[in-house]
């Protein structure tokens, strides 16, 4: 982004890191980047553990019975991937992870709005993150499901209320910081950063902050009356008191289906950075863009119906929410288009991130065009409760969301460490991670198009093959997340000092030191042109 | 080959059925034909869609990469046209998808008149199903091919999903209310029944089987109980087999099919109730204090009224068989409970 800064002289200001010592000094810090950063290690560690968890399912698949855990644990385990990957992984990993460090950065802004406030919601995080992990080691786990569907949830004897109190005090988290996230877009914009001169990632961050203070009070209350009809039995929806379970289905997804674009819009701000900078090519159409992530929110409030068709709800309301969840599809094909033609007459470099960004185009493709199959009715309820909607989510969450994180990071890590990550060989865990992601998955949608229910310990036989496949699957990604730690954690001892700007971005978190300073820019930025004026130049 | 099974696969959409579908499984319902119609649809929809999606990923990368030296890049901030184009192109295919879906399931959803009736009830975790004249069968039942029929399925504790994947329907079975599947079976023969709604420890196990019958074999069934033509996994209908089953393999087989197998295992392997694995002949501690000697006697007891006498350590968490299991069927569970030392 084109900018005026007015030279400093010296440069004796430590950065971040090293701005001071100690552990106290980053547990009380105030600076969004530090924040960021400890987002970003409680998140991988969660992501290391709901691998673990994912990894130990596709073992236990090896044979149609028992191959290494009883039922009961399997129960627990598909629960605690699915709980720890979507609570405690997915939606903070991008917003408050990267989001944290990059939105001040590329706004020009010092910190965000509220940093005591941000602070605070990592605490909270950790507190609701504390809360789950003690039911797990301490209490007797839980096994519903990360969907705690009830009667089931109001019946079973594990830790249901610990996890759920989990969730809430997680979500207050995600409610703090969106709310943080917008006062800072709209109050600490540098002068002439109008919205329309926002880079994408502010953007898509923008509109995941809507949903997120909108409608994660949602499941808040939800989780509260689960917990209340277990302890108190007030009879909201257990069907022997005179409630409603099918009610709870529609409390939970009214949150959950938003939450799906707060796991994805990030992660298609992220695509919409990576593309224009490794492409050397202005974004095209960057209003679509733009706009079709504010469009994405609001539909996903009028969608959550869709994971109900086969639930009991009434025909109406099937037909209602099919035609609004087809509609949904259109934006999200727009930004696919529009990531596409950007590359038409660019300058294309096949860095890892950039590698990121095309295996995301591949794979949230498959994800978008599979919702497809689950959109049309008909063909809902044949394949509703299948590994084929297991299959589909993946290449959205999975194909989508993680592919685009990974890429972000590796983009970013310059700028965040000051380092830079060993190209060779991030590009081949890059290969090993798109490769063991298809092996996984593919097999899952010919599964479940094939009758094969989720979340079952035991599969009839002649789906022993394809699980095999998948099984192996999980090990080849293994060995792609793998040497990605290896190089990244590398890179941090003996990686090459990264310059400010190493892949020529224009936004304004390129124009200050790697790794930034404390307070991010010695003058005010001034922004006086769109971020990515990518000029036409000679090869 | 590709291009062959894109054209086979229009004739398919046209109602030409000239090739097998992307599903391959028995289409044993009308509706089963119209969910792989539009399946097929999709799935070579996306083909197209995904293939041409990637030649322009991986055509605008080898063409435009940084080693293509000699060329300039453009300046291109983006087209109404080309805008507009894939707005509206999608959206009218999208509206297109959701009219056929629809369509279809209005289809599937219709309440035939005169249909034959069957309740099914779901619990933790076996299916009972009983007919209009007082038949009741477990985790088998019994529909006649070209009627339609109409299953009135609840639950009675918590959440289970009749699945139907050779009929390509479902629906969730949720405790408090009633929904229902009609359908009219096209194929005679075994027909898988999944719950797919994860529904505790035995979720997975929480199998049944659906045997098509000609009309005339569907009546005699429903008069005596006895299907001719088919031998179910229950024993009752190998009669005919050139070599009887014992009485402790027929009770290996009433233990599979009526879902025993779900809580209680052969191998010693504890898991919702007691293993069998020589069990018989032991002293049970009761839950409540006292024992309580294995015989024929406290299994028949163990069998019909669960609640009884609880098993140390156990949930009471057995359904009463007391008339679903005939005298019979009992006699050889009990030979095979014996027979697991």
């Amino acid at each position: 982004m084109a900018s005026i800064t007015v030279p400093h002289g010296h440069t004796e200001h430590k950065d971040y890191i090293h701005e001071a010592d100690g552990i106290w000094s980053w547990l009380t810090t105030l600076d969004h980047k530090r924040i960021g950063l400890m987002y970003m290690v409680t998140t991988m560690i969660f992501f290391a553990a709901g691998g673990f968890f994912a990894l130990a399912l596709r073992l236990e698949h090896w044979t149609p019975t028992q191959t290494i855990m009883t039922a009961g644990t399997y129960n627990k385990y598909f629960t605690l991937h699915g709980a720890i990957m979507v609570f405690l992984f997915i939606i903070p990993s991008i917003p408050a992870a990267l989001g944290n460090f990059m939105l001040p950065l590329m706004i020009g802004a010092k910190d965000v709005a509220f940093p005591r406030l941000n602070l605070a919601s990592y605490y909270i995080f950790l507190a609701g993150a504390g809360l789950a992990l003690y039911a797990i080691v301490f209490g007797e786990g839980v096994d519903t499901g990360w969907t705690f569907y009830t009667p089931y949830s109001i019946k079973t004897g594990s830790s249901v209320v610990l996890v759920v109190s989990g969730v809430f005090l997680a979500g207050f988290s995600s409610i703090f910081t969106g709310l943080n996230f917008i006062a800072t877009i709209h109050k600490l914009r540098a002068p002439g950063m109008t919205f329309h001169r926002m880079p994408l990632f502010v953007w898509a961050t923008y509109a995941t902050s809507i949903l997120q203070v909108m409608a994660t009070p949602v499941i808040g209350i939800t989780m509260v009356l689960l917990a209340m009809e277990r302890f108190l039995h007030i009879g909201i929806f257990d069907a022997k008191l005179g409630g409603d379970p099918v009610l709870f289905q529609h409390f939970f997804w009214f949150y959950s289906h938003p939450a799906v674009y707060i796991m994805i819009l990030p992660g298609m701000g992220i695509i919409s950075e990576l593309i224009p900078v490794f492409a050397r090519k202005p974004i095209f159409g960057y209003r679509a863009i733009a706009y079709s992530s504010l469009a994405i929110a609001a539909i996903s409030f009028l969608v959550w119906g869709h994971h109900m068709f086969v639930s009991g709800q009434s025909d109406f309301a099937n037909i209602v929410f099919s035609l609004l969840t087809v509609l949904v599809a259109v934006p999200t094909a727009i930004k696919i288009f529009n990531w596409t033609a950007t590359l038409y007459k660019g300058n294309i470099k096949l860095d890892t991130p950039m590698l990121y960004a095309l295996g995301f185009i591949f794979l949230f493709s498959i994800g978008g065009l599979t919702g497809l199959f689950l959109a049309a009715l008909s063909v809902d309820v044949h394949l509703t409760e299948t590994y084929f909607v297991v299959a589909h989510f993946h290449y959205v969450m999975m194909g989508g969301t993680v592919m685009a994180m990974l890429g972000g990071f590796h983009y970013w890590w310059p700028k965040i460490f000051g380092k830079m990550y060993p190209e060779m060989i991030s590009r081949v865990g890059w290969f090993f991670v798109f490769m063991g992601f298809n092996t996984i998955f593919l097999p899952q949608f010919w599964m479940g198009a094939h009758g094969m229910p989720r979340r079952y310990y035991n599969y009839p036989p002649q789906f022993q093959l394809a699980h095999q496949i998948s099984t192996v699957g999980s090990w080849i990604i293994l060995i792609g997340f793998l040497i990605h730690t290896f190089a990244l954690l590398w890179s941090l001892k003996y990686g090459a000092k990264a310059p400010n700007n190493p892949w020529g971005g224009k936004t304004l978190e390129w124009t200050v030191e790697s790794p930034p300073t404390m307070h991010n820019f010695h003058e005010q930025p001034v922004v006086t042109a769109f971020p990515y004026e990518y000029k036409s130049e000679r090869v | 080959m590709l291009k062959r099974l894109g054209i086979l696969g229009v004739l398919n959409v046209l109602g030409a059925n000239a090739y097998a579908s992307m599903i391959n499984l028995p289409q044993a319902s009308e509706m089963a034909a119209r969910v792989d119609s539009l399946y097929d649809f999709l799935f070579w929809l996306s083909v197209v869609a995904l293939t041409g999606t990637t030649i322009a990923l991986l055509l605008f990368v080898k063409k435009y990469h940084r080693s293509q030296k000699g060329r300039e890049t453009a300046y291109i901030l983006g087209s109404h046209t080309l805008e507009i184009t894939w707005t509206v192109i999608p959206l009218l295919i999208m509206l297109f998808v959701f009219a056929w879906g629809y369509k279809d399931y209005v289809f599937s959803r219709l309440d035939p008149p005169g249909a034959v009736e069957v309740n099914v009830v779901g619990r933790q975790w076996l299916w009972n199903f009983e007919y209009p004249n007082g038949r009741k069968t477990m985790n088998e039942f019994y529909l006649p091919k070209g009627k339609p029929v109409k299953l009135i399925l609840t639950s009675e504790d918590v959440i289970h999903s009749f699945f139907l994947p050779n009929m390509r329907t479902k629906t969730d079975v949720v405790p408090g209310m009633y929904v229902y599947l009609a359908f009219t079976p096209t194929l005679v023969g075994d027909h898988p029944v999944y719950c797919s709604m994860y529904c505790g420890t035995g979720h997975s196990d929480m199998l049944a089987t659906l045997h098509v019958l000609e009309p005339a074999d569907y009546e005699t069934w429903l008069q005596t109980g006895k299907a001719p033509g088919i031998v179910p996994a229950a024993f009752h209908g190998s009669e005919g087999d050139a070599k009887p089953l014992s009485q402790a393999e027929k009770g290996a087989a009433v233990a599979a099919s009526k879902g025993c197998i779900a809580c209680h295992t052969a191998d010693g392997t504890k898991k919702i109730g007691p293993s069998w694995k020589g069990i018989y002949g032991t002293e049970e501690a009761l839950e409540g204090g006292g024992k309580a000697k294995v015989d024929e006697n406290y299994i028949r007891e163990s069998i019909m009224t669960p609640t009884a006498k609880i098993v140390k350590g156990f949930p009471p968490s057995m359904p009463p068989f007391a008339g679903l299991l005939n005298d019979e069927e009992v006699n050889a569970l009990i030979a095979y409970i014996k027979s697991l030392k």
